[in-house]
């Protein structure tokens, strides 16, 4: 017999409890992994926008369109090296509930302010040159089974009607952070309908997003955009892409602030279940203590005890937890909408801070159980009645 | 050849809610080696605080406690640990085995803190079993045994590292008359074929029978009959 044994026959000695308790702390690992993922996937999507990309929307609110006028002087504003627009288009593509960004934009200058997008040269001339054309994602090529040429015809909801795009390029993210669900099509070919359907319409676009020389200037350049069009009866709102990120659903970042914490608070939870778990069984075998004391044992054969079988519940719940962990992050990220995650996916650092949670939590767990073994003299042990 | 235990003006008292309440009251005391004595009085008198104070797991105020030549009552907690593992035998009126751990187990406990080898470890364990006849219960559990059998374990844990004392706190108390039987008579083998000192504290005037000599205590006093 070895230590180890006796550690794992004290473990298994109350079968149910431990159970749950190794239960208990899987759940907690489960939780604490899930909300961690978030809170990463959330932090990669603010770290994936470019710091040299301003984006200018109407200051009252974001659904608030923009003269496309302001385009030529947004150019001429020192720093700015290019300026595109883009209006949110939405439309139903074949579900309802199946949600990608549509988006009008500016051809010509799109995909030089987004270069993380990935078009071939060819790619990029032939979709320039035809209006009715557009460019989609490979995320969203892959999950609709589409290829050049291919016809996508999307139901308006916000510019009603039906509207019908031919696929000229299927853009690659240009790594993981990047969004590959993004469906692009010409501002022109929604306005030129505007003008003929719903002139009062025409001739707006959604924001503007202007790529400058040098991010260090940002606040500088975006006060100026501002300053030009105040008083104006559409004033702008410029800020890095960054901002704009944080802030376009203020009220997310709120909640991942409160998710955050509340994946600390989890790690708090479950060291209040272990810990509970390992004073009723150090209480149970305060006799056993004292037996093993008179036998001889020392401070630091008892102490290796009960740290063992904290450690032992602990691992084996941190365990249980993460082989559930990663098949239902798997599963998450499947039905995630991926523009609004690009990555989600089990950190490494996610594991690791839950394997390093766990540990923590076996050894602090076991501190007072242990603080009570050591301190119970002998005597005390055996005239201890449960 | 001194006695094999010296109890020197020993006083012992405990404190509880700041209250001092004295057990035993400047207690001289010798055992030879080899001997078999039983310490008996009324409940409350401070046998179980003397076997204690003997058997090195608890340290009284005041006098010595010199077993073997060792004064215990000068050594610190971690050296009066070791010197418990080499030196005494312990029996418990309930027995006081490990649950989860077969006999076998439980009679090995002790030897894991010595440097023996597995094997030399199961050789051990199974003499001291077989000794107390349970070679064939090695497997069980407490559980499984008998009250009487459990006792038997409990000695052959006591004895398997061939200690120099064995004590035994009412170790018959908690047994019917046929078991405490075979417990005292296995205590009288272990005195005069394997030359141990038994000390045993006993309520039980049959058991104390067995002693070659009966010391009495009362109010914390040696007295020389109740
Ligand atoms: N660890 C302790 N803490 C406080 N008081 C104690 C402790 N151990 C013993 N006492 C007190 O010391 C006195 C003597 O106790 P002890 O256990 O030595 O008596 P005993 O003779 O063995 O009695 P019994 O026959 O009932 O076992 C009792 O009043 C008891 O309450
Ligand atoms: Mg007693």
């Amino acid at each position: 017999m070895r230590v180890f044994k006796l550690i794992f026959k004290n473990a298994l000695r109350h079968k149910l409890r431990t159970l749950l308790t190794i239960l208990g702390i899987a759940i907690a690992v489960v939780a604490f992994g899930i909300l961690r993922t978030v809170v990463t996937a959330w932090n990669a999507g603010v770290d994936a926008s470019s710091a040299n990309r301003l984006i200018s929307r109407q200051a009252v609110s974001f659904i608030f369109p923009l003269p496309y006028n302001y385009r030529d002087k947004i150019s001429r504003v020192p720093g700015v090296e290019q300026v595109a627009f883009a209006n949110w288009f939405q439309g139903v593509y074949i579900d309802k509930n199946q949600f990608f960004p549509r988006l009008a934009v500016d051809a010509e200058t799109m995909f030089d302010v987004y270069p993380e997008f990935i078009l071939t040269k060819n790619e990029l001339e032939t979709f320039k040159k035809e209006k009715n054309s557009c460019v989609v994602g490979a995320d969203i090529a892959k999950q609709y089974k589409l290829k050049l040429g291919d016809i996508m015809t999307i139901e308006g909801d916000i510019y009603p009607g039906q509207w019908q795009f031919v696929i000229r390029g299927i853009y690659k993210p240009r790594d993981n952070t990047t969004d590959g669900t993004g469906m692009y099509f010409h501002w022109d070919y929604l306005n030129d309908r505007l003008e003929a359907d719903d002139p009062l319409r025409a001739g707006d676009v959604g924001w503007y997003i202007i790529k400058i020389k040098d991010p260090a200037r940002s606040a500088e350049i975006s006060e100026q955009i501002d300053a030009m069009f105040k008083n104006s009866n559409a004033e702008t709102k410029t800020e890095t892409e960054r901002a704009f990120q944080q802030g376009f659903l203020a009220s997310t970042s709120a909640i991942i602030t409160a998710m955050n914490v509340l994946s600390f608070v989890i790690i708090g939870i479950i060291m209040l279940v272990l810990g509970n778990t390992m004073i009723m069984s150090a209480r149970e075998r305060t006799r056993e203590y004292a037996v093993m004391k008179t036998l001889g044992f020392s401070a630091k054969h008892l102490t290796g005890l009960i740290l063992g079988e904290s450690l032992f519940i602990s691992f084996l719940g941190s365990c249980a937890g993460l082989l559930l962990l990663f098949p239902l992050i798997d599963g998450f990220s499947t039905v995630i909408p991926k523009n609004f995650f690009p990555i989600f996916t089990l950190e490494p650092i996610t594991i690791v801070l839950a394997v390093s949670a766990a540990i923590m939590i076996g050894i602090i767990s076991s501190i007072f159980p242990i603080q009570k073994a050591l301190r119970t003299k002998i005597v005390d042990g055996f005239r201890f009645v449960g | 050849m001194p006695p094999v235990i010296q109890i020197q003006n020993v006083s012992k008292s405990y404190t509880r809610d700041s209250f001092e309440i004295p057990v035993l009251n400047n207690i001289n005391m010798e055992i030879e080696e080899g001997e078999f004595q039983a310490l008996m009085g009324p409940s409350g008198s401070g046998k179980t605080t003397l076997l204690n104070l003997i058997a090195g797991i608890d340290k009284p105020n005041k006098g010595k406690v010199i077993v073997a030549g060792t004064d215990i009552s000068a050594l610190n907690e971690s050296a009066l640990a070791k010197w418990r593992a080499n030196n005494v035998g312990f029996i418990f009126q309930f027995y006081n085995l490990i649950p989860v751990l077969t006999a076998f187990e439980n009679v090995e406990l002790p030897l894991l803190l010595t440097k023996l080898s597995k094997a030399e470890r199961k050789k051990h364990v199974e003499t001291a079993l077989e000794i107390v006849g349970l070679k064939d219960r090695m497997k069980h559990y407490p559980k499984q045994l008998s009250g009487g059998q459990e006792q038997r374990v409990a000695i052959a844990r006591a004895i398997v590292t061939d200690p120099l004392i064995i004590v035994g706190d009412e170790p018959t108390g908690d047994l019917d008359k046929n078991s405490a039987e075979e417990i005292l008579l296995l205590l009288e083998r272990l005195n005069k074929e394997f030359k141990k000192t038994v000390l045993i504290v006993t309520h039980d005037p049959h058991a104390a029978d067995r002693a070659h000599q009966i010391k009495y205590i009362d109010k914390g006093d040696l007295v020389e009959a109740l």
